[in-house]
């Protein structure tokens, strides 16, 4: 590990970060916030409605090839909607379902996490072995059990993408809980008759947000990638609602004539999980010291 | 080590059993499976005999010992599709489901375990950080990505290669080469970190202070040491990441085997096939790591010498 003098930084800490990153994270930190600005702003930015079919025009190839359709810009899908619309609709929906999942996720996982970290005894060893089960089995097996039995609604993906990752926020919760829970302060609060809810709350969560923001951001792209492959294989949200990964299954019917209907989303499928991934491992690295050597 | 052993084994048990009580109570929360399956045309006369006929009268206790006791004497349900014994359709598709995980971990070790060593040999030059970097790659594409891309290149556009089924040995590239993307990605950087770690140790300079050439020291005693730690992550978290993974590529080339078997019966909503294909898998998975972290602990002296 490399010593370095410490000099204090005034400016904000995002601009800290944008100073210390190399040209490929600042290409991934640019890509990542235009795709939630496209994201937040698709109804204003989608040249159509991605709903609206126009059956004179299907199969319409993007921009530059033979009988390209004005307005159309990446080609038209087999009912004559716009490609370009519904990416970023897909995208819309793709990016809300994955932060809501991951959200859900760190909600239960945080919550597990602190209880068994704080109160050891019969509590932990139960969500610990929770934790162990939720590792052992292929949480893509139970994906499908849950989404071919409660249906494939919105809120059944949500809460199947939220539990798909809680565990990893368990087992950092509670060894961070552990770690700081031996240090000196703890028990000063203690002492002064700091209750149970207190402690956990007010001074040992915001000395473990830094881990938990690293852990949301790289277990982001896992969860895209779980939503857009469970959408892909027609579990996902049901049509004529679309995600990214549900347009590249059924475009997938129609690919010897129109491939563009799966290069568009598959093509916003890698750019997401690739710039996320990417700030993720930045941020592991530069956020927190104490996570730097791992 | 007797009870290192025994202890792995229980936990693995219970594992199991929580596998299978989760499974059986989901399914009976999304409703009744006559609701679900047989629709509105049935009479009320059929409806109780059915519901006679397959137990669900009974309370949910008695029908959960109900279904643990099939287990135990090998009977899982019969597949509302296909009407015969979920255990016999199951059994039909291990064999290619093996086939396509065993080409595809074959691929992930001759590819990953070079590139681990090329990546730990080099690192800090440009070499291992292009390792690295492909690495990288394969963990952010998902693999039906890879496997739609492949497709779209090789078979529709270069007419290369067939895209469903298993019958030829050109149906061998792409699905392990699809599913082998993030398993290489996996394996890489653990071979890499594994050689790292060997490369410091005391026995590497004594290793080349002897003066025996360097491929000597790096094979034998840099990477025969790597392999315990490679073989014991390939059967802790590479099985998982296979399972996964055998799911969509099966699905997407209609391998018949397992993971393509698990789609479809979840999209026709056949229960019990689903039910036991889950359990099934999940078991596979299970046992192997317990097996890998059973024979782990025979091969390390270590830990086989203390007690307890």
């Amino acid at each position: 590990m490399t010593v370095t003098t410490h000099v204090p930084d005034r400016s904000p800490i995002f601009l800290a970060l944008w100073r210390e990153a190399d040209l490929i994270q600042k290409i991934a930190a640019v890509t990542a916030i235009t795709l939630v600005l496209l994201a937040l702003l698709a109804p204003l930015v989608a040249p159509m409605d991605p709903l609206d079919q126009s059956l004179i025009s299907r199969l319409r190839p993007p921009l530059g090839f033979d009988r390209y359709k004005d307005g159309f810009l990446l080609g038209t899908d087999e009912l004559g909607r716009d490609v370009l619309s519904r990416s970023l609709y897909g995208l819309r929906l793709t990016l809300g379902l994955a932060l809501a999942g991951a959200c859900i996720g760190l909600l239960i996982g945080g919550t597990l996490g602190l209880l068994a970290g704080l109160r050891r005894g019969w509590a932990e060893d139960v969500i610990m072995a929770a934790v162990d089960l939720q590792i052992a089995v292929p949480f893509t097996l139970l994906a499908l059990l849950i989404l071919s039995l409660f249906g494939s609604s919105l809120t059944v993906m949500v809460c199947v993408l939220g539990i798909a990752g809680w565990e990893q926020y368990a087992r950092i919760v509670r060894a961070e809980v552990r770690k700081i829970t031996e240090l000196p302060f703890i028990e000063a609060a203690r002492a002064s008759g700091g209750g149970q809810r207190y402690i956990a709350l007010t001074h040992v969560l915001p000395n473990i947000v830094s881990p938990l923001v690293v852990q949301f951001t790289l277990s982001l792209s896992n969860i895209v990638i779980l939503e857009s492959t469970l959408s892909f294989l027609g579990l996902g949200v049901q049509p004529p609602t679309a995600t990214l990964g549900s347009m590249v299954g059924y475009g997938r019917d129609y690919m010897p004539t129109a491939p563009w209907m799966v290069v568009a989303p598959a093509a916003l499928i890698i750019l997401i999980t690739f710039s996320v991934q990417i700030l993720g491992d930045w941020l592991r690295d530069h956020a927190d010291v104490r996570l730097r050597a791992r | 080590m007797t009870h290192y052993i025994l202890r792995t084994l229980a936990k693995m048990v219970l594992t199991l059993l929580v596998i299978i009580t989760l499974v059986f109570f989901a399914t009976r929360m999304s409703g009744s499976p006559l609701d679900t399956f047989l629709g509105d045309g049935l009479t009320a006369e059929d409806r109780a005999l059915m519901i006679e006929y397959f137990g669900l009268d009974q309370s949910l206790w008695q029908q959960y010992v109900a279904y643990l006791r099939g287990i135990l004497d090998g009977n899982f349900g019969l597949s509302f599709i296909e009407r015969r014994p979920v255990a016999e359709i199951v059994a039909e598709r291990i064999g290619p489901s093996l086939q396509l995980l065993g080409s595809a971990l074959a691929l992930t070790l001759a590819v990953s375990v070079p590139l681990g060593v090329v990546a730990a040999l080099w690192r800090g030059s440009w070499i291992g950080s292009a390792v690295m970097g492909l690495a990288f790659i394969g963990y952010a594409v998902p693999n039906f990505v890879i496997a739609t891309f492949m497709v779209l290149v090789f078979s529709f556009t270069l007419n290369w290669l067939p895209i469903v089924g298993n019958g030829t040995p050109w149906h061998f590239i792409m699905p392990p080469l699809a599913m082998s993307g993030v398993l290489i990605a996996a394996l890489t950087r653990f071979t890499r970190n594994a050689m790292l770690d060997v490369l410091g140790q005391d026995f590497m300079r004594t290793a080349r202070a002897k003066g025996l050439p360097e491929t000597v020291v790096i094979l034998k005693h840099g990477l025969r040491n790597a392999g315990v730690t490679v073989l014991s992550v390939l059967g802790l978290q590479i099985a998982g990441m296979a399972a996964a993974g055998n799911v969509v590529v099966e699905a997407i080339f209609s391998w018949p085997g397992i993971g393509e078997l698990l789609v479809s019966a979840a999209i026709t909503r056949d229960y019990p096939v689903l039910q036991f294909g889950v359990i099934a898998v999940a078991f596979a998975v299970v046992a192997i790591n317990a097996l890998t972290d059973i024979a782990y602990v025979i091969a390390d002296p270590r830990i086989r010498m203390a007690k307890g």
